[in-house]
């Protein structure tokens, strides 16, 4: 029930906002949101990370944006050409990369993504260095999307339509059958389940909807640059996740917003934090958005490890326990009747 | 003279299970004992808990008179503590005579004489040094558990942890391994051995524990093991 | 001469150029394995802290007129030091855990070193002399060798041989590979395993430290020059298994050579070669070249 209310209020704040922010700022939220959720198909409820997944970001970005530009083909178009990239790619990678384990895998995943990476530096029609420009924003159905508020709600349902597809298939019978290989891979496999079939899948959805993430981002930006596929963006993707808390629904989508926000504010936030203490060299946080972001990191490895809506999960689920032991009757004082 | 080992109140947990209820026990330099049990009753964790494996612990084990309980488990060793665990640990990165020369002389025991010499091991154990440039793993089932217990016998300790050495072994080879134990009780060491196969360990203990869910419920001297007979079948479920 | 349409002299430069690259792979890989052996931890910071090495020569040469040698010996005991107070103060809490997280917190600590060198130097590269003793070239015959170039590979093997050697064959190598089988029984029987740990990684940051103060004279020195690296070295790793240490170190410079060759017939591919390789060995022998999977 409480969820319910939840999801009702945030769906009318996320319809109000663009009235309160800038609405280029809060597509470039949601975009990122998906991102971060598509990446947490992975690790929160299969227990694989990828240690790639801005390959499938960029390639998304790219295809979009050159099937906009280049080939001229219309938005629904070149949104369903990027998506079919990054699924390909998704394909060939996670049919690679599934084939060792654990920590290898990740590795793997790192190296694929940085031959992606040479493979987006050196082809012609990425611009290399100079990127992607001049993507145009077009129509979808008659709708004018150079109105950044239009624009804004169509972004919007891209995003809940990708949300609510992690959703169901997090709660579908496919679901439960990769929560199951994370928890214990040997176990499912003895009840016969093809782990590896199973894991491939969803190694492809999850590149999928990163892929939708990256071409709308293409299309809300009109550019598209190789910082979309460089490591630092997978790893920017790991830290949003764990920053909202992995294997949660909503985590990776507080996450997103609180990392982006950040990235956004850090030059502000560094001349505050100068002029506060005294510490000049808090006024070159802003070009130093690695040394925050490996700070950040290390202190959520550290000590957050349940990230946000962990935290507070965990918090709401010790309060429910506390409820429900002072509501049962107590075990009566000869030893005997129901334990708490 | 202290105890060789003496445990009072012992619990422990691993992660959040609590699987020690309070166990204490006393074994004077020398002895041998036997602890007993069903599977699951807890007495490899008992041993595992005197070297610091568990988790948390509290109570008091005192090995020699020293406190033990709240050093780190290369401290404990260092009291004059040999552990050889059930699933026998040989390591196979290492030859046998790696395996055999690995753990380091302890400088433990007062006056006690310091671990045996590799001349005075090959005496008692023939067959490892034909062996000894073989892949530890290599080894047969018998041969590695001669290997474990040769291995602790090296350090100097005096005080032997033996968890199911007997296990899983031919008749022929259980034999020789009785005969060790007596070898070793005659020049005075002091072994706490846990054994499922009652037959083999009836003979060679001095007294035994009994343990059921973490704690220990019966305690019977080798003297009226016949009389307590009846008593013991129903636990073990022999 | 010429050998498919290229001069000798060219293909034995590349060649050599491919086996100091290899050299820097093999000291990496053989690094890392150790690390991963004993703790469990895949250490992404392996090629900051290689950065920080070639970074601590140039300071120190240019800013406190010490010498190469005394560097080569300084900078990587600072990078061991530094190493041993990160498993001290931060890697080992997370033994327990899932090893993602070592992997997730040393990602971090890369981003941060990065970020601190970036703030303070830029991107663009600083470069060091080549030291006196070592500079020039010598005549082969088949080729002209740059000394620098012939120290740095002969230098790199002597450090992986002998590290070899003392993990293989010696009494505190029995330690390590028994370690790494059951950390646990080796603490029963006495030994300080958790300094034993600490010192471990120490000793495979050094190796990166001092594979640092190696590249400072040859490759451009950024702060970036050490994640381009382990990413390679991943590759490497992967394609070679982490199991043997031999194998770590041939599979490091055959793809060192292998990437040295593929820049002299087809510049372009160079930069993936490796990549394909590793393409390759898992679609045709998953486990690695010489791998024993953990």
């Amino acid at each position: 029930m409480n969820k319910k209310i939840l999801c009702m209020a945030a769906l009318i704040l996320a319809l109000a906002a663009p009235f309160v922010a800038y609405p280029v700022f809060l597509m470039k939220l949601l975009c990122f949101g998906l991102f971060a959720c598509a990446f947490n198909l992975l690790i929160g409820y299969t227990g694989l990370l990828s240690f790639g997944h801005a390959a499938f970001l960029g390639a998304g970005g790219y295809v979009m944006g050159y099937a906009l530009t280049t080939a001229g083909l219309p938005v629904p178009v070149g949104i369903l050409l990027g998506v079919l990239a990054s699924s390909l790619l998704g394909l060939v990678m996670g049919a690679l990369a599934i084939r060792r384990q654990g920590i290898y895998f990740s590795m793997i995943t790192l190296a694929l993504a940085q031959m992606v990476y040479f493979a987006a530096l050196r082809a012609p029609f990425t611009h290399g260095e100079d990127g992607l420009q001049g993507v145009p924003r077009g129509s979808l159905f008659g709708l004018d999307l150079s109105n950044d508020l239009v624009l804004y709600y169509v972004v919007l349902a891209i995003f809940v339509a990708g949300f609510a597809l992690i959703v169901r298939t997090v709660h579908s019978p496919f679901g439960q059958v990769l929560k199951a290989i994370k928890e214990n891979e040997p176990r499912a496999i003895s009840l016969g389940y093809d782990v590896d079939r199973y894991k491939l899948l969803a190694f492809v959805l999850s590149a999928a909807l990163a892929g939708l993430a990256g071409a709308t981002k293409t299309l809300v930006l009109s550019f598209e640059t190789l910082t979309d596929v460089h490591w630092t963006m997978s790893g920017l993707v790991i830290l949003m996740t764990l920053v909202g808390g992995m294997g949660t629904l909503v985590g990776p989508v507080v996450g997103a917003f609180l990392i982006v926000s950040l990235e956004n504010r850090l030059g502000d936030l560094g001349t505050w934090l100068a002029g506060v203490t005294g510490v000049e060299w808090f006024a070159t946080l802003g070009e130093s958005v690695g040394v925050v972001t490996g700070l950040v990191f290390v202190a959520c490895v550290l000590l957050f490890r349940r990230g946000v809506v962990g935290e507070i999960g965990a918090l709401v689920e010790s309060r429910r326990r506390l409820r429900v032991r002072r509501t049962l009757p107590v075990s009566r004082a000869d030893g005997s009747g129901t334990p708490l | 003279m202290s105890a060789a080992l003496e445990i009072s109140n012992l619990q422990a947990w691993y992660g959040e299970s609590h699987v020690l209820h309070g166990i204490s026990l006393s074994v004077q330099p020398g002895e041998v004992v036997a602890l007993l049990g069903r599977n699951g009753a807890g007495r490899t964790t008992t041993l595992r808990a005197i070297m610091g494996l568990t988790g948390r612990r509290s109570g008091s084990i005192k090995i020699n008179g020293s406190e033990a309980i709240g050093l780190p488990t290369h401290k404990i060793a260092h009291l004059g503590v040999g552990y050889c665990p059930e699933e026998r640990g040989i390591f196979a990165s290492l030859s046998t005579e790696e395996n055999l020369m690995l753990p380091p002389v302890l400088a433990s025991s007062k006056g006690a004489a310091a671990g045996m010499s590799i001349a005075e091991i090959y005496a008692m154990f023939p067959n490892l040094q034909e062996r000894r440039n073989s892949q530890g793993t290599r080894l047969s089932g018998g041969e590695q558990q001669m290997l474990a217990v040769a291995r602790i016998l090296r350090t100097g300790a005096r005080l032997l942890l033996l968890d199911e050495i007997s296990e899983g072994l031919a008749p022929v080879i259980v034999q020789a391994l009785a005969r060790m134990i007596t070898t070793l009780k005659e020049k005075g060491y002091t072994i706490v051995m846990v054994e499922q196969n009652f037959r083999f360990a009836a003979p060679l203990a001095d007294r035994f524990y009994v343990i059921e869910h973490g704690q220990i419920v019966e305690t019977i001297a080798s003297a009226d093991l016949n009389a307590r007979m009846p008593v013991l079948t129903e636990l073990l479920g022999v | 001469m010429e050998i498919f349409g290229v001069p000798l002299q060219a293909l034995m430069s590349q060649l050599l150029l491919g086996l100091v690259n290899g050299s820097f792979y093999a000291m990496l890989s053989l690094g890392l394995a150790v690390i991963f052996g004993l703790l469990n931890v895949i250490n992404f910071s392996h090629g900051a802290l290689y950065m920080v090495g070639a970074f601590l020569a140039y300071i120190g040469v240019t800013q406190f007129g010490l010498n190469y040698w005394m560097m080569l010996v300084l900078a990587p005991l600072a990078v061991g030091l530094l190493g041993i107070v990160i498993e001290r103060s931060m890697l080992r809490w997370l033994y327990k855990l899932d090893h993602l997280y070592g992997l997730l917190l040393t990602f971090g600590l890369t981003l941060l070193l990065e970020g601190v060198f970036r703030s303070f130097y830029g991107v663009s590269g600083q470069t060091l002399d080549v030291p006196d003793a070592l500079a020039g070239a010598t005549d082969l015959g088949f080729m002209i060798l740059p000394n620098y170039r012939g120290w740095v590979v002969g230098a790199s093997l002597s450090v992986c041989l002998a590290t070899w050697f003392v993990i293989e064959k010696t009494r505190l190598g029995a330690y390590l590979r028994a370690g790494t089988e059951n950390p646990k029984l080796v603490e029963a029987f006495g030994v300080n395993v958790p300094m034993m740990v600490m010192l471990t990684y120490g000793f495979g940051v050094a190796l990166a430290g001092l594979a640092g103060v190696l590249a400072a004279p040859v490759i451009n020195v950024t702060p970036l020059m050490g994640s381009n690296l382990i990413i390679v070295v991943f590759a490497v790793v992967v394609i070679g298994g982490m199991g043997s240490i031999l194998g770590s170190i041939v599979t490091g410079l055959g793809l060192g050579v292998i990437e040295g060759l593929t820049r002299v017939f087809y510049p372009e591919g160079s930069e993936v070669v490796v990549f394909v390789v590793m393409v390759i060995v898992l679609m045709l022998r998953p486990a690695g070249l010489f791998g024993k999977e953990k």
